[in-house]
């Protein structure tokens, strides 16, 4: 049967990397929204430096085997070196966050590439473990691993739910923090301590560049989900613990499948549903709403031709009646050279909604529903013209193409103040321009 | 005592320079060297160009995120072409890099994802693909080592023949991109030079910066494929950033920051060739990474900008501002001299004057000095005293206060107890014109808020025209 959560050394591996994603995931919420989320790019190169002169002091000590706690205690090292020069560069110069993230990286990994360059020449010097920290080896994992991380995830945990207000602050708004006398500086500290940590233990799970993937990825596939911090907390912890989960299995299961790749494979999958999916300015539900608008507008101009059309024709359109003389679809179509397909479909729907009747290709009429619509809508469409003529000083064209443009999104607290402007105007205003189709602006 | 041996490693630093040099005769091969050098200077002069727009357009992350994507660019070409051929690799990450650049853009865009998060998930991700790859290939002869951390020491080895002169590989193709970016950035400058300062203007006179934008991204990731052989593709992400962000410090025109960045672009790379030679040999080691040099080199150029810019460096800031507060410190003695000969009292000894104005004695005895420099202070009797310049000064300041308090009190309505601070500071920047301003905006008062009278402008006529 399935033995694989029997495997001791497989259940050591899951802890690690799923507390490793939950931390990652939290921490990463807060450089989001700090808009910092490449600082873990900058930190996680920056300890390339710390790891090798740590081996070289072991070495000179004369150790020749590597001491894993002495490579991280050089990382978590110059990885704050790193993290205070960021600070540093953006307080004392002019420079800009991305040219103070782009410098400090380069120049510690200009920095550690060189020491490699001469460990590498050391005789009798065993080098080769130092780059498995660029690619991570979460198989190699032990259960004290797992402990460090799990004991980093829980300090973290409680720095962030003791701080969560300061931090909250930090995240939205800086200025208003320090005007405050929050010690806006030390806190960007603690964040960034943060990410030295989370950077330092998902060394070992996934290597250098995929832990910066870490900090990210779960983050922003949360934005998708909510716009409410704590919650976006809980998603994104929980997105990084399922895909640090998913991946190692997957990485126990196929054969020359790289965990630190297959856990960042996992969480971009999350990320690529949360895109897609998500609530919150996910791309399908926004696709929809624009569908939906564009059939909305459609209606509203199709009523609003009728209106015009009769209008034209001098038939006057009473309130009150239960159905307008005939026009025929291909007048109207004129009026506004539609795609045919799109005014009947447009037209159908009306007839389904009960605003029109008759025949969708042939003639059609308004009902009192769409006596009433159409007139809202010509009142709206009329008003703003007015409102630009007046106000705008726009002429010709522009006046109606600018109503044709606004009148969909306003609202009635706009329509109060617009009926305000040119005092009571109860009924519909008449046209300010011709509206024969000939001269009309509609056509383009 | 001193063991000798101890100081044995730094030799070289304790010799000086001309010990350098005679190293340098036997550690030096023009034939090698000389190409390493013009191969450091091409693609670092490349980097420096791209990296002016890079860095006033905030993209100077770019190339970093570009160097770790194209890795499936570069495995996908050699599991494609079946070899290490260096064409068909640059070409495959030519295309990767664009494609970062696109879905960077598009999950911004459409995905509404922030800036930097969008860069971040598509240049990992796109690492974590080529990761994927070099470990499912069967065959891993590809040098990961080599496009992490370049090569530029091999260059001279593999060379090409052009027209019977052989000339190394990765100086032409150094060449043919320095050529390229040079002549794009001087035919798209105006197009370049007004999007990096202003998007909406650039596109609102046709001149197309996403285009540019594009444009931009595709020669930046060019030159960080053709350099990965040479330089690596984390340490052209240094010479994309720092030389230009330290001409970014040091000047305030475009054209004058890719001058001076071009030229620490040159320096760093010639210095950084010499120090991988000579500095590990002062500590007793081999010679290291040219690369890596030339990126440290060009980081103390920064910090040498940063500390003694002539415009913002940190020391002269701080000299700015210390010699400001001696001049306020020195302009406070005038005015408590002039206060004190205004009520009659007997004149104080300097240890007095100091222990009044709350002022450490270092900074107290600078100030004096000043004054006695300007000849506006004297000493009588160990007493400090004016001199008639140093009265009219004093009056100036003291009128430049009064008219301050004034003001303040009959036009602003600042509260009493603030008054004074207010126009405290304010006594300091105060020309004669604004006190004639102050004179005309207050009606000629003859008395502050306070009561105390406001004394005449004191002119020079007396000490000017003996």
């Amino acid at each position: 049967m399935n033995g694989w959560w029997l495997d001791y050394n497989l259940r050591v591996v899951l802890a690690g990397t799923a507390m490793l994603g939950a931390a990652s995931g939290m921490i990463g919420v807060f450089l989001l929204l700090r808009r910092r989320a490449l600082i873990g790019d900058a930190i996680s190169h920056a300890t390339l430096p710390g790891v090798c002169v740590a081996f070289c002091i072991s070495y000179a000590l004369g150790s020749h085997e590597k001491s894993l706690i002495g490579l991280l205690l050089g990382a978590a090292i110059s990885g704050t070196l790193g993290a205070l020069a960021i600070v540093g560069l953006r307080h004392w110069t002019k420079l800009k966050e991305d040219a103070a993230l782009g410098i400090v990286l380069s120049t510690f990994f200009g920095a550690g590439v060189a020491l490699l360059r001469i460990i590498q020449t050391l005789p009798a010097a065993n080098a080769a473990g130092l780059e498995g920290f660029i690619y991570g080896k979460t198989a190699l994992m032990i259960a004290e691993d797992a402990y460090v991380i799990g004991i980093v995830g829980l300090v973290l945990c409680c720095s962030v739910f003791f701080l969560q207000k300061e931090l909250k602050l930090l995240c939205f708004d800086s200025g208003y923090a320090s005007s405050q006398g929050w010690p806006t500086v030390w806190l960007d500290l603690l964040l960034m301590i943060s990410v030295v940590s989370v950077v330092i233990v998902g060394l070992q799970a996934v290597g250098l560049i995929l832990v910066i993937a870490m900090l990210i990825i779960p983050a922003a596939s949360a934005r998708f989900w909510t716009y409410h911090l704590g919650t976006m907390i809980a998603i994104a912890a929980s997105m990084g613990c399922i895909s640090g989960v998913l991946g190692a299995l997957a990485s126990s299961h196929f054969d020359r499948l790289p965990s630190g790749a297959a856990i960042v494979l996992t969480a971009l999958l999350f990320f690529l549903l949360s895109l897609a999916f998500g609530k919150e300015g996910g791309l399908c539900w926004r696709v929809r709403g624009i569908y939906f608008d564009e059939k909305r507008v459609d209606r509203s101009h199709v009523l609003r031709g009728i209106y015009e059309l009769l209008d034209m024709k001098g038939i006057g359109i009473p309130v009150g009646a239960l159905q307008t003389e005939e026009v025929s679809a291909n007048e109207l179509q004129q009026l506004r050279t539609w795609p045919t397909a799109r005014l009947s479909r447009t037209i159908r729907q009306l007839i389904r909604d009960g605003s029109v009747v008759g025949d969708p290709l042939g003639k059609i009429a308004l009902t009192a529903k769409g006596i009433r619509l159409s007139r809202e809508s010509v009142r709206m469409h009329r008003l703003l013209e007015l409102y630009l003529l007046r106000q705008a000083e726009l002429t010709g064209e522009a006046v109606d193409r600018g109503a044709d443009m606004i009148e969909h999104s306003v609202d009635d607290q706009v329509l109060t103040l617009l009926e305000r402007e040119f005092g009571k105007i109860a009924d519909v205003p008449a046209s300010i321009h011709p509206l024969n189709p000939g001269a009309s602006p509609h056509d383009r | 005592m001193i063991d000798e041996a101890s100081l044995l490693p730094f030799a070289g630093l304790a010799n000086g320079l001309p010990s350098i040099l005679a190293q340098t005769e036997s550690l030096w091969d023009w034939s090698l060297d000389g190409w390493i050098i013009a191969t450091g200077i091409l693609c670092s002069l490349s980097g420096a160009l791209l990296g002016c727009f890079l860095t006033l357009r905030k993209l100077s992350l770019l190339g970093d995120a570009i160097s770790h994507a194209i890795l499936p660019g570069i495995v996908g070409a050699y599991w494609i072409s079946g070899s290490a051929d260096s064409l068909s690799m640059w070409l495959g990450a030519v295309i990767v890099a664009i494609l970062t650049v696109w879905l960077t853009e598009s999950a911004r865009h459409y995905g509404k994802v922030e800036e930097n998060a969008s860069t971040g998930i598509v240049f990992t991700g796109l690492f974590a693909i080529g990761i994927l790859m070099v470990v499912r290939m069967d065959r891993v002869d590809l040098d990961l080592a080599c496009v992490l951390y370049g090569d530029i020491e091999s260059t001279p080895y593999d060379l090409l023949e052009w027209s019977s002169v052989p000339i190394p590989r990765a100086f032409a193709i150094a060449l043919i991109v320095f050529l390229l970016n040079a002549s794009i950035i001087a035919l798209f400058w105006k197009e370049w030079f007004a999007s990096s300062f202003d998007t909406g203007l650039a596109a609102s006179l046709g001149l197309r910066p996403v285009a540019m934008h594009y444009l931009l991204a595709t020669l930046t990731a060019m030159t960080s494929v053709s350099s990965f052989e040479s330089v690596g593709n984390i340490l052209i992400v240094a010479m994309f950033v720092v030389p230009p962000s330290t001409a970014f410090l040091l000047t305030k025109k475009l054209h004058w920051m890719i001058v001076v960045s071009c030229l620490l672009a040159i320096a760093s790379a010639v210095l950084g060739h010499l120090a991988a030679i000579h500095v590990p040999r002062w500590f007793g080691f081999a010679s290291t990474s040219t690369a890596a040099m030339m990126t440290i080199v060009s980081s103390i150029f920064l910090i040498v900008a940063i500390l003694i810019g002539p415009r913002d460096g940190i020391l002269f800031k701080i000299y700015e501002r210390w010699w400001l507060s001696t001049k306020i410190l020195s302009e406070d003695i005038l005015a408590t001299l002039f206060r004190d000969r205004e009520q009659g009292r007997s004149p104080r000894s300097s240890l007095e004057l100091q222990k009044h104005l709350l002022a450490t004695p270092f900074r107290f005895r600078l100030a004096l000095q000043r004054l006695v420099r300007l000849g506006w202070v004297q000493f009588e009797r160990g007493m400090v005293t004016m001199t008639p310049q140093g009265n009219i000064e004093g009056q100036n300041l003291v009128r430049s206060h009064r008219l301050w308090e004034q003001y303040l009190a009959t036009q602003t309505g600042v509260t009493d107890q603030r008054l004074h601070t207010q126009a405290e500071s304010l006594e300091h920047f105060t020309s004669r014109d604004m006190r004639a301003a102050l004179e005309t905006e207050t009606q000629s008062p003859q008395l502050d808020p306070h009561g105390s009278p406001i004394p005449p402008e004191g002119t020079e006529n007396v000490s000017r025209n003996p």
